[in-house]
C-alpha cells in the first residue's frame, strides 16, 4: 500500500514543534514510532496534510519515580518501559502490558505517548492509564496542560489533546503499600489487537479490605473506559471470587461492544466479566504482596 | 511534490537519495537500492518478512518512512554474511531445514539475531516469544526455532574462542 502524499518536517526541539503545530494549526500530525499512524496513513483512513517528526526532539523519554508519580516520557518506547528498573521492581501492572502490546519490532520503537494520544479503541495503554486515575501532560505554546486520563479518551481516535498540543507526559501515581495492578488481556493470536482487555488497580486498606478500586477496560466500547460501576461494587469490600463476579458482572453491563471479527456481542460481553474477573484476581493477589 | 534528500549507511555502504516524504522504507531499499532480499508480505506490519535493523534494533521495514531514517544505519539480509561465509544464522536455517518457500526466512534471520544480540543464550520459550512478530505459513516453527538453537550455539562457541573465555549461560 502506497500512503497518499504528505509533507514531513523533522523540528530540531519541542519549541519548533509547537510553532509550527500553531502554524499549521489542524493540517499536522505527530509523527513518533510511527506503528499506529503509519498503517492508517496506508489504508488512507488518515491523509493529514503534515507529518511532523519527533525524532530529534530529545528529553522526552526518560522515566522516573517522583513522592507522587511514576513519570513516563511520551517518547519512552515500550521497551524502555519494560525495562526500566522502577517499573521492575514495583509497577508489575506496567509489565503485563508492556509483554504484550504488538510484538518485538513494535516494542522496539513505538512510543507510550504515541499510543495514547492514537487512542485506538483497542489499544493497551488506556486501560491501564484509566484504572490507574493518571495524568496525561500536554504542551503548547500557551503552557502546559495536566488532563486526568478519565477526561482524555473522549471517542473513537479522539481524545482531548488540542491541534496545537504535543503530549509530553504520562504521570501515574505512585504505587503505595498494600497497592496492587494486572492486566487481562484475551487475544486472538500473539500481537493482535485486544478483544477484550481489563486493567485492574486495587489498595487494600486495614482488615484487608478494599480501599480504592480501579479499572479500565479496552476494547469493548467507541473508547476505552473507566468500570465505575464495578468500582463502587468493590470499595468498602472484602476481597472474594463472589464479590470479582459482581464486579466483571457491572463492568461488562456499562461495556457497549460491537460484533465483528473477533466475537459477537455475546460473547465480548461475557468475556469482559471473565477479564474482570482475572485482573482482579491477580490485582489483589500483588497487593497482599506488597504490604 | 518536494522531496528530501537523505543520506542511509545500508550494509556498511552510505547511500544517498532524493525521496518523496512517503516512500517506505521497505520500497527504499527494494526499488531505490535494489536491496530486494527484504520482503513485503503483509504490508500491515503484522507479518514481519520485511524486517530489517536500524541502528541494530529489528524494525518493520514497511511501517517506516525512508526519511525517518536519515542518518541511520540499517542492516539487510544482504548485510549479513561475511564472504564466502554464511552467518551463522543464515548455515543454521540451511542446516535445519528452518524454511520451505523461504518468503519469511529474511525477516526471520534478521529478527533472530536482534533476539541473539539481546540474549545471547535464549530458552525455546524466549526464542518463541523474539519471534512473536514473524509469521511463516510453512514449517509450524519447529525447524526455525531449531535453526535459531544451533545458531546461538555457534555464536557462544565463537565468543568463547575469540574472548579466551566461558560464556555465562542465560
Amino acid at each position: 500500500m502506497i500512503p497518499g502524499q504528505f509533507e514531513y518536517v523533522r523540528p530540531a526541539d519541542l519549541t519548533e514543534a509547537l510553532r509550527i503545530l500553531k502554524d499549521r494549526e489542524g493540517e499536522a500530525k505527530l509523527l513518533s514510532g510511527g506503528y499506529s499512524l503509519l498503517p492508517l496513513i496506508k489504508l488512507r483512513l488518515a491523509q493529514p496534510a503534515l507529518l511532523v517528526d519527533l525524532r530529534d526532539v530529545t528529553g522526552l523519554d526518560a522515566i522516573s519515580e517522583t513522592d507522587d508519580d511514576l513519570r513516563i516520557g511520551a517518547r519512552a518506547t515500550h521497551r524502555q518501559v519494560h525495562e526500566a528498573a522502577v517499573v521492575r521492581d514495583h509497577y508489575p501492572l506496567l509489565r503485563d502490558v508492556t509483554a504484550v502490546i504488538g510484538d518485538p519490532q513494535v516494542r522496539n520503537w513505538g512510543t507510550i505517548g504515541g499510543s495514547v494520544a492514537h487512542a485506538d479503541p483497542a489499544s493497551d495503554w488506556p486501560a491501564v492509564l484509566l484504572a490507574t486515575r493518571a495524568t496525561i501532560v500536554c504542551r503548547s505554546q500557551a503552557g502546559e496542560r495536566v488532563i486526568a486520563a478519565r477526561d482524555f479518551f473522549l471517542d473513537t481516535f479522539t481524545t482531548a489533546i488540542e491541534p496545537t498540543e504535543v503530549l509530553t507526559e504520562i504521570r501515574i501515581p505512585r504505587r503505595p503499600r498494600g497497592a496492587g495492578g494486572a492486566y487481562a488481556k484475551l487475544e486472538r493470536k500473539v500481537g493482535d489487537f485486544a478483544t477484550v482487555a481489563v486493567a485492574s488497580m486495587i489498595v487494600l486498606g486495614a482488615g484487608g479490605r478494599i480501599e480504592r478500586a480501579g479499572i479500565g477496560l479496552t476494547a469493548v466500547a467507541e473508547a476505552p473506559f473507566a468500570a465505575t460501576d464495578a468500582e463502587a461494587v468493590l470499595v468498602g469490600n472484602a476481597p472474594s471470587e463472589e464479590l470479582f463476579r459482581r464486579a466483571g458482572a457491572a463492568a461488562a453491563a456499562q461495556s457497549r461492544p460491537a460484533g465483528d471479527v473477533r466475537g459477537p456481542i455475546e460473547y465480548k460481553r461475557a468475556m469482559a466479566t471473565e477479564l474482570t474477573v482475572r485482573s482482579l484476581r491477580s490485582a489483589v493477589d500483588r497487593a497482599r504482596a506488597y504490604a | 511534490m518536494t522531496t528530501h534528500h537523505i543520506t542511509v549507511t545500508v550494509n556498511g555502504e552510505v547511500r544517498e537519495a532524493d525521496v518523496e516524504p512517503r516512500l517506505l522504507l521497505v520500497h527504499f531499499l527494494r526499488d531505490t537500492l535494489g536491496l530486494t532480499g527484504t520482503h513485503v508480505g503483509c504490508d500491515t506490519s503484522n507479518c514481519g518478512a520485511c524486517t530489517v535493523h536500524i541502528d541494530g534494533e529489528s524494525a518493520k521495514s514497511c511501517t517506516r518512512l525512508a526519511v525517518q531514517v536519515d542518518g541511520c544505519q540499517i542492516k539487510t539480509i544482504e548485510g549479513m554474511a561475511d564472504e564466502p561465509h554464511l552467518h551463522p544464522l543464515q548455515q543454521a536455517f540451511w542446516d535445519q531445514h528452518g524454511l520451505q518457500c523461504g518468503f519469511c526466512t529474511p525477516g526471520m534471520i534478521m529478527q533472530a539475531a536482534w533476539l541473539l544480540g539481546q540474549n545471547a543464550d535464549p530458552s525455546e520459550t524466549e526464542i518463541r516469544e523474539g519471534i512473536s512478530g514473524n509469521l511463516c505459513r510453512c514449517t509450524g516453527y519447529v525447524n526455525i526455532v531449531k535453526s535459531i538453537q544451533q545458531a546461538a550455539a555457534e555464536m557462544r562457541a565463537a565468543a568463547a574462542t575469540q574472548t579466551g573465555a566461558p560464556v555465562a549461560a542465560g
